[in-house]
């Protein structure tokens, strides 16, 4: 099943959820609506990518720890194979101008379309005036300064739960 | 370099990606560059795009797909055979799923209690806003000479832009751009 919505699923995340959703909740029943909801929100705070997280998580449910390496093991084989065969042969045309010539081409685009959907994400990710100063800062440390997004991650872990901390704290007062 | 040692590397550099590779996608692609590109020179930095423009193009997350990619072309460029290099693929998909297999068996297992968890909450209102700086730091990132050659580079970076933000669909506009690569750099 998973394996089906890997080999579908072009552009990555985003785009499988609704596929996902189709299959899981609608077609096999195996979650309801909420639950699904609730797991997508779990699933995008996650580390890892989004669609492995989701697969995982249905698997789980369903078979247990068994259940989430199938499922997991789904949704990886098929950009395995797709890759592999693609490595395979673009390691030998890499060289070949004409092939140069179409990715002269494709390498801006693909910056344009990284760059595009942002101000959305930012809306649904709930950045307003008051909290835009943290994906400036960030993108700032990791382009400038060359700062490691694991570093990034960790202080804004660390920043998000002392600053409850403090909150709580306050209120106690 | 030993192949052992190589695979080692890899591993535990994807290893890495999965684990701090919040927000999916395209915000973990300066994760993935920094470790593949900058730190150990696996691949260069224009090869990095082509994986992603490939990613954009076929099916599967981008994480996976640079996994499968680059575990390949790191073991081969280092002269080791293709066979190798179909087991580094499978060392370092393997490595960037990891992670994900553990957190998820656990959080299945707290899932309930997890979603009203407030340290969770606390976090995720700071690490929301940050991944969308991270998209941001992506974007940025590959804004350079390698695969900014001239001003046509910067035509087509706008034509796509807006076509992208009127819901054009992502796959056509790279098979646009890659013809209008071929019409505008003449052999």
């Amino acid at each position: 099943m998973f394996f089906k919505i890997g080999a579908f699923t072009f552009g990555g995340g985003y785009a499988m959820i609704p596929l996902i959703r189709n299959e899981v909740v609608k077609k096999k029943l195996w979650l309801d609506d909420d639950e699904f909801m609730d797991m997508l929100a779990i699933a995008q705070s996650m580390p890892g990518p989004i669609s492995l997280n989701t697969a995982l998580f249905v698997g789980n449910k369903r078979l247990g720890f068994k259940g989430s390496l199938f499922s997991g093991a789904g949704i990886i084989l098929p950009s395995f194979i797709v890759i592999l065969l693609i490595a395979v042969v673009f390691t030998r045309f890499k060289e070949n101008p004409v092939i140069e010539r179409i990715f002269k081409g494709i390498r801006p685009a693909v910056v344009a379309l990284i760059a595009a959907p942002l101000l959305g994400l930012g809306k649904s990710a709930g950045v307003n005036l008051k909290n835009i100063w943290i994906p400036l800062v960030v993108a700032l440390s990791v382009w400038l300064l060359n700062i490691s997004p694991v570093y990034v991650i960790l202080a804004a872990i660390l920043l998000g739960t002392s600053h409850y901390l403090f909150v709580k704290q306050k209120t106690k007062k | 370099m030993e192949l052992s040692d190589l695979y080692l590397a890899l591993f535990i550099s994807f290893f890495k990606i999965g684990l701090f590779g919040f927000g999916g996608g395209y915000a973990m692609l300066p994760l993935i560059q920094r470790e593949v590109v900058d730190l150990h020179g696996w691949i260069s930095v224009s090869d990095f795009t082509d994986i992603v423009a490939i990613s954009q193009t076929t099916p599967g997350p981008i994480a996976f797909n640079s996994a499968t990619y680059i575990g390949y072309t790191a073991v081969t460029e280092m002269g080791f055979a293709q066979g190798y290099g179909v087991l580094g693929s499978a060392v370092c998909t393997f490595a960037v799923s990891i992670p994900s297999l553990v957190i998820m068996t656990i959080v299945c297992a707290f899932f309930f209690r997890l979603k009203s968890n407030p340290w969770m909450q606390a976090s995720l209102s700071v690490l929301k806003p940050a991944i969308i700086g991270l998209i941001a730091s992506a974007a940025l990132l590959l804004m350079n000479g390698y695969n900014f050659v001239d001003y046509k580079s910067w035509i087509i970076f706008v034509a796509v832009l807006v076509a992208s933000l009127k819901k054009a669909d992502p796959i056509l506009l790279i098979v646009l751009s890659g013809v209008a690569g071929l019409l505008l750099y003449p052999a």
